[in-house]
This record gives C-alpha cells, structure tokens and sequence, in this order.
C-alpha cells in the first residue's frame, strides 16, 4: 500500500519530496523517461541475444557441422530457429522498441516541451505487455521441441500446422509474442500521436517540431494502419496453430498465400516504420555537428509521408514469384521503383544540409554519416530487387539478405549508436568518453561491411538464404565461396569485439563520466533547455515557450552559431 | 556480369544478365555520383577555426530545384528499367512458348519428385520415368513444368537458368525453360522457400543433356515391356545419325 501511496504522490507533481521506493521509481513509473528507459535496456539486451545468434549461426556456416564455441553442434532444427529468432527479434525486440519506443518516449515530451506523455499509464501498460511479449518470446525457445523455425515470415502452411514445422509448442508461442508486442505498440503509438498533437509547448507550430519528432508520429500512423490485417491473419494462424481451423489450409478450402499478403501488407510499411525515426535521429545529429539549417524541412517531411503512402502499395514485391497471378508483377514493380524517388530526395536533402557546414566530427556524428553512406548502398541495391525481371532470380539469395542487412543495420545498429552518444548526456546527466567512441566506431562500421560485401557476391551466384550448410549443394560448395563465408564470419567476430569498448565506456560513463551540462552540444531543440539528466516533470516550474523553429543554425548577423527554440527575439537582440 | 559468376544456362538467362547489367550501369552511375558527392561534402566542409556555416534553408525556388531537378533524371532511369522490366517478365513469366516436352515437378518436406515424358514424349502415360532429385533434360528443347507440392511451400530455383518458382500446395504453377547447349552438364536445383526442418538440404541435380545421351538415359529408365512402342523412334534417330556422319 505504502508503494501505492508514494505512486499517486509522485504523479500529482515534482514538488514532493519523500524519496520514492525503488520499485515505484524505476519498475512502475509512468515518467516518460524511465519508460524510455526500460525500452531501451530491453531492446538493448535483446539486441545482445540477436546478435548471438547471429554469432552462432554465422559460425555453422563458415565451419559446417563443428561445435560452436559457447554453443556447441548447431542442428538443421536450431539452425532453423536461430534465424528466425534472430530476425524476429532484431526488428521487432530491438529496432521497435529502440527506436520508437525508447526515442519516442524519452524524447517526445522533452523535445516538444512538456512534462510527461499525454496517457502516462497507457504508456506503463504499452511497457508492461511488451515485457510480457519478451518473456513469451524468450520461453519459446525453451519449450519440448525448441523454438520456431519457419522464419520471421512465418509463411503458412509450414507455420500453421505442428506436423509440418515440428514445433506444438514454439510456433504459437511465437506468435503469441510477436502478436503481443504488436499491441504494446499499438497502445504506444497512440500516446506518441496524441502527445505531440495536443502537448506541444506554448508557440510550437507544426512546422517548428524537430524532425525527429515528426518522424516518430508518422512511423506510429504507418504502424498504426498498416498492422490491423496482420493482427486478423495472426488470430487465424493461431486458429489453425492451436484449434485446427483451416483458414491457410488449401487441402481443407484454406489460402496459403493469404498470409503473405497479409505479412507483407505490413512487413513493407514495417521497413519504413524503422527507417525514419532514425532518418530522424540523423537529422538532429546532422544538424547540430554541421551547424546547419536542415536542408528544406518541409519537403523532407512532405517526402517522408508520401513515402509512407507508397509503401502501402508496394507489398507484392516480396512474393513476385510466389504464384500470385505473375501481371501484379507490373504493378507492383512500378510502385517499388517510384518510391525510390521520395527515398531519394530525403537523402539527397539531408546531403545537401552538409553543403556549407562546419562538420565537426565527433562520435554521433560519425555514426550518423555513416548511417548516410551505408543506408545509400542498401537502398540502391533494393532497385535490383524492385525490378521482378531480375528478381526471379535474386528473390531469396544472399544478395537480398545483404541489401536488407544494408538498411536494417544503418538503421537499428548504425542510427542507434548515434543515438545513444548524442542523447547520453541529456539520458544520464554524463558524457561518454569520445576516443572510446571513435575506437567503436571504426571497429563497427569497417567489419560491417566485411560481413555483407561478400554476401552480395555469394547471392550473386545464386546462394540461397535459410540454408544451414552449404555443402549440401555441389555448386556452392566450391573452396572460393567457403573462403567469402569465413570472410564474412570473421568479419562478424571483429565487429562483436568492438562492441566491448561500446559497453565498457557506457558503465563507466554514466558513473565516472564528465558531468553534462544542459546543451553540451550547443544544441537548439528543447531537451537541451531541461536539466541533465531531467528530473521527474522535465523542465521544473516554468515549460519552455518556443519562437522559431529547431534548426535555426548560424544565422547570419548573430555571433552565436545556434539559436535555442526557446530563446525570446529580444535575447537576441541582445547577444 | 552475373554470367561470370553463374553460367547462362538457359535462353532467357541472357535477358536477365543484360536487365541486371542494365541497372547496374543506372544505379552505379547514380551512386558514385552522390556517393561521391556525401564524401566530398564530408571534406570540404570539415571544421576549421574561424570559418563559419552558412545558412542555407532549402526553401528557395532555386534550391529546390537542385533536388528536385536530378529526381526527374531518376525518374527517367527508373522509366527505362521499368520498360526493360517489363520485356524480360512477359519473356519470363507471362509468355508460356508452345512446349516440345513437358515435365512434371512435384516438390514435399524435403525431396523433389520429377515426372519426365519419357518414350512417347508425352506426360501422363504409362512410359512416365519418375525420379528423385533428378531432373533430366534435353538441351535445346522447350519444356513446359507443372510445379506442384503437395504439403508446404517450396521454391523451385535453378541458378543456372535464373528461374525461381514458388510450388505452393493445392495449385499447379506452369511455367517454361529451354536449356542451351553450353550447359550440357550436372548442375544445382535448390529449395529457395523456407519448408522447415531439412530446408537446408533440400537440392536436387539437374542433368542438362545433348539428345543423344537424354536419349540414352530415357531407354535405360523404361521398363523392357513400354520399350517396343519406341523401338522405331530410335532406329529413325540412329539413321538420322548415320546420314549425318556420312
Ligand atoms: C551485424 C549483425 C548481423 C549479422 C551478422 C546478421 C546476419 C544475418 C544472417 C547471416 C542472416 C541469414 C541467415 C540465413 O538466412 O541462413 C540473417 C537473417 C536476418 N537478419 Fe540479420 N544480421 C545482423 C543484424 C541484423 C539486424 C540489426 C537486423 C534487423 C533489424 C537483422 C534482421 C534479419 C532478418 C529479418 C533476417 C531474416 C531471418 C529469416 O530469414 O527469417 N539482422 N542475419
Ligand atoms: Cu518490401
Ligand atoms: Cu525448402
């Protein structure tokens, strides 16, 4: 009751000043940044189970049928359910909840200027269903039988019945979870919208909300719209899965291609729900080490909706071969080249804010130009793919798993670190060592590309995802093409050593760091103007008023390079 | 550039390679330039003391038009893959070429059954030759597959003929392929849909044959009693052979 007592009272305001129990503080808060928070340790710590995995089955390939050191022999069956899992939760337990929820609700009320989200227990609940969700995942790997191995794609009639995927227990659990972790995020996304509609600080216009902000909204509508027939198709899955309907079951009057209609509808959309929070984040990094003006706001961001339009009528691209009636071909291929062109003018945009800097390049920066470099080569190579003439024969090769590892890394591995380093101050009232940070970043960003540059060869010639051992297929078993597979695990085994420095710095950082001022980087958008790390309610007594917009960077005739959102006109005059 | 990594073994594979090389020349261009143009951004406009950013907004007609211009020069290379596309799908996929031979390709968890014509050259007879992860064809010749599974999904991919087709249960899937010659070999045919457990070892080989040796294997296969009706099929070919070589 007493932990109940605290709770009430520390919702009616900051000006209370019992310690709160540790319980209240940090496990049943409904401050937006301890939400934040838990998100993003969560994702965080799935994002080290993914990349095991990845560890794990990187290593079978590269040395076929012998033990895995941690690990030991990886079966066709754990094979299976290593990538599945691996992707499963890279996009739906580490890049969603990083960078939507995490970003979203520690930056959202800070950066529009308010006290906390507009449903703060709405936003507890959306954290709670999506621990539950991880704890079915994770169970799910432990059940009789192991763990689900149908892929992340889940494709039907394999995942809908125990006799053909060899999982009674793993593949509803797996469903269950993903299906859960959909709801925390349907609930999330809701307060994400709503707050920065309805909360914005005193002289906020829509024009002057920081991009990374509006991002964040416009993936949440895009989750919000695209994942309804998802949730239908995974209700019917979990029918068949558990009660023997037959609603993907041809031999019983079912559609097995309905799923991957169903699948992709969102799976597409889902791309994009990812990519532009962190196109976001990039921007607000980009913005303040080059001390620009972002390079024409509102056509990034009127690009950024009309890409999010788009990408509801580009699904079918991922099943041109999969015996839909083969002339959808020409439509879907028109729509998957023409929305090349809004992903083209962000980036061209964002390239063009560099035009007349003065770059400085510290560690977020650098991470958020090579988000630029590398996310340009995972969205040319999608052009290859788009065209179904060629796709006939790239579809399901290595080379579509390296052009989606080329956006989804940039994204969840890339933008994220970027994050982390720009945002630890405000996040933890400290400054990460930057040497440290440049050491990670060398040894993240050059194994990255040692791993996926040769699976574009590899997929080139024809080898085909999802196969857990080579050798099985004379053509691919060739010593050259062995040697690209140890290239590239190797390449993945540099890269996990360098992500000690990353962790090391973190600890010690957010004990023994320098202590952060409020706008360490002479920053303009609102976060910077509350204290660091912010306490309960932000911004203390008085919320921040706004007179411009976020990125009024070296402005002529003023000596200051930046010009907080929140300064009065008159302060200029002043300066 | 794909047939130095995989050899063409089929008579569309040549549009294919020519389509990939297209949009690699396209989008290479496209991403050296701008490429080249981020690095470039990146150095000249590194932090030096005393110089100051400037300020540019992006708003102006002028600037806008320097994205906005470039995009209609993609939009234009974006209309040539699209057209090109669109040849190389209807040759693929949409065109379905009056048959020489047809074959029966059945795909389950995790073996591949391939029903070919046999003697009589036609599919659906007594004479039928059934195999397991086998397939057997004649060079030069036009084939019709009848792509069927009969539990989950799998995808019938033959690398060196840049063909991939999804089998999926309760349908029949037609499509066409004519090996060419340079081929004459034993090549992969790989599962290309995940299907559970033995995925990963899901391969067959496909015997691409002159007609001589196709011949040859067809007469081993069929049971002595089917063989008399193709007795005379064989002797007019060895006369055939005959004239040639006198
Ligand atoms: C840098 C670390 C990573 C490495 C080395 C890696 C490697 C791989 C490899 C080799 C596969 C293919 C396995 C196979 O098909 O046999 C795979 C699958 C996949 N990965 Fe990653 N990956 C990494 C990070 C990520 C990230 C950050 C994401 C997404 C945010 C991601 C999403 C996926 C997905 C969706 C699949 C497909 C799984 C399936 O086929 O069902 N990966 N990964
Ligand atoms: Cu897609
Ligand atoms: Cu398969």
């Amino acid at each position: 009751m007493a932990e109940v007592a605290t709770q009430t009272a520390h919702q009616d305001g900051h000006h209370d000043h019992e310690e709160p129990s540790f319980w209240s503080k940090y496990v049943f808060s409904t401050d937006h940044k301890i939400i934040g928070f838990q998100y993003l340790f969560t994702g965080l710590a799935m994002a080290i189970i993914g990349g095991f995995f990845s560890y794990v089955f990187r290593m079978q390939l590269a040395f076929p049928g012998s033990s895995v050191p941690f690990y030991g022999v990886v079966s066709p069956a754990a094979y299976n359910m290593l990538i599945t899992n691996h992707g499963t939760i890279m996009i739906f337990w580490v890049a969603m909840p990083v960078l939507i929820a995490a970003l979203g609700n520690f930056l959202i009320p800070l950066m529009i200027g308010c006290d906390d989200m507009v449903f703060p227990k709405l936003n507890r609940l959306s954290y709670q269903i999506f621990l539950l969700s991880t704890i079915v995942l994770i169970a799910s790997f432990f059940v009789p039988q192991g763990g689900f191995g149908g892929a992340w794609t889940s494709y039907t009639p394999l995942s809908a019945k125990a006799e053909y995927n060899g999982t009674p227990f793993g593949a509803p659990l797996w469903l269950l979870a993903v299906t859960l972790e959909i709801v925390a995020f349907l609930i999330g996304g809701i307060n994400f919208i709503t707050t920065t509609m309805n909360a914005r600080a005193k002289g906020m216009k829509l024009y002057d909300i920081p991009m990374v902000v509006w991002m964040i909204v416009i993936a949440s509508i895009l989750f919000m719209a695209s994942v309804g027939p998802l949730v239908a198709g995974a209700v019917m899955l979990f029918f068949d899965q558990v009660l023997g309907t037959s609603f993907f079951d041809p031999a019983a009057g079912g559609d097995p291609v309905l799923w991957q209609h169903l699948f992709w509808f969102f799976g597409h959309p889902e791309v994009y729900v990812v990519l532009l929070p962190a196109m976001g984040v990039v921007a607000e990094i980009m913005c303040t080490f080059a001390r620009k003006k972002l390079f024409g706001y509102k056509m990034i961001l009127y690009s950024s909706v009309g890409l999010g339009i788009l990408s509801f009528f580009v699904w079918a691209h991922h099943q041109f071969i999969s015996g839909v009636d083969p002339r959808a071909a020409y439509l879907f291929t028109t729509t998957t080249l023409l929305i090349s062109i809004p992903v083209a003018i962000m980036l061209f945009a964002f390239i063009a804010t560099l035009w007349g800097g003065s770059i400085k390049f510290n560690t977020p920066m650098l991470f958020a130009m090579a988000f630029l470099g590398e996310f340009l080569i995972g969205g040319v190579t999608g052009i290859w793919l788009g065209s179904s003439g060629v796709d006939v024969y790239l579809h399901d090769t290595y080379f579509v798993l390296a052009h989606f590892h080329y956006t989804f890394v940039p994204i969840a591995v890339i933008a994220v670190f970027a994050a982390i380093y720009y945002w630890f101050p405000k996040m933890f009232g400290r400054m990460m060592n930057d040497t440290w940070g440049k050491i990670h970043f060398w040894g993240t960003i050059i194994p990255f590309n040692g791993i996926f540059l040769p699976l574009f060869v590899l997929g080139a010639s024809g080898q085909h995802r999802r196969i857990y051992n080579f050798q099985n297929f004379p053509d691919l078993a060739s010593e050259n093409f062995q040697d690209l597979r140890i290239f590239a695990t190797g390449s993945l085994i540099v890269l996990i050593l360098f992500q000690i420095p990353f962790f090391v710095n973190f600890i010690v950082s957010l004990k023994r760091g320098e202590k952060a001022s409020r706008n360490p980087w002479k920053s303009n958008t609102l976060e910077w103007v509350a204290p660091s790390p912010p306490p309960h309610g932000n911004f203390g007594d008085e919320l921040p008023v706004v007179y411009r917009g976020p990125y009024e960077y070296s402005v002529e005739d003023r000596e200051e390079d930046y010009w907080p959102q929140n300064q009065p006109p008159q302060a200029a005059a002043r300066s | 550039m794909l047939e130095k990594l995989v050899p063409r073994g089929s008579t569309y594979a040549a549009d294919i390679d020519l389509l990939f090389d297209v949009i690699t020349y396209l989008v290479g261009f496209w991403f050296i330039l701008v490429f080249g143009f981020f690095l470039y951004c990146l150095f000249r406009f590194r932090r030096k003391a005393g110089v100051k950013a400037q300020y540019i907004t992006g708003e102006t007609h002028k600037q806008k038009m320097a994205i906005e211009v470039p995009h209609y020069l993609i939009l234009g290379c974006d209309v040539v893959i699209l057209i090109m596309t669109f040849f190389v799908w209807h040759k693929v996929k949409i065109d379905m070429p009056t048959p020489d031979e047809e074959v029966r390709i059945v795909a389950q968890q995790w073996a591949w059954s391939f029903y070919h014509a046999g003697q009589d050259g036609i599919l659906g007879t007594e004479d039928d030759i059934a195999t397991v992860n086998e397939l057997h064809i004649k060079a030069g010749t036009q084939y019709k597959f009848h792509l069927e599974a009969t539990d989950v999904m799998h995808s019938f991919s033959v690398p060196i003929f840049r063909l991939k087709q999804d089998a999926i249960p309760g349908r029949i899937i037609y499509g066409h392929f004519n090996a060419l010659d340079t081929v004459i070999g034993e090549w992969d045919i790989q599962c290309a849909e995940m299907c559970g457990y033995m995925h990963g070892g899901m391969g067959a080989r496909l015997f691409v044959e002159t007609p001589e040796q196709h011949a040859e294997w067809i007469a081993a296969n069929t049971p002595d009693h089917l063989k008399t009706a193709s007795i005379a099929a064989t002797t007019t070919q060895e006369s055939k052979e005959d004239a040639k070589n006198g």
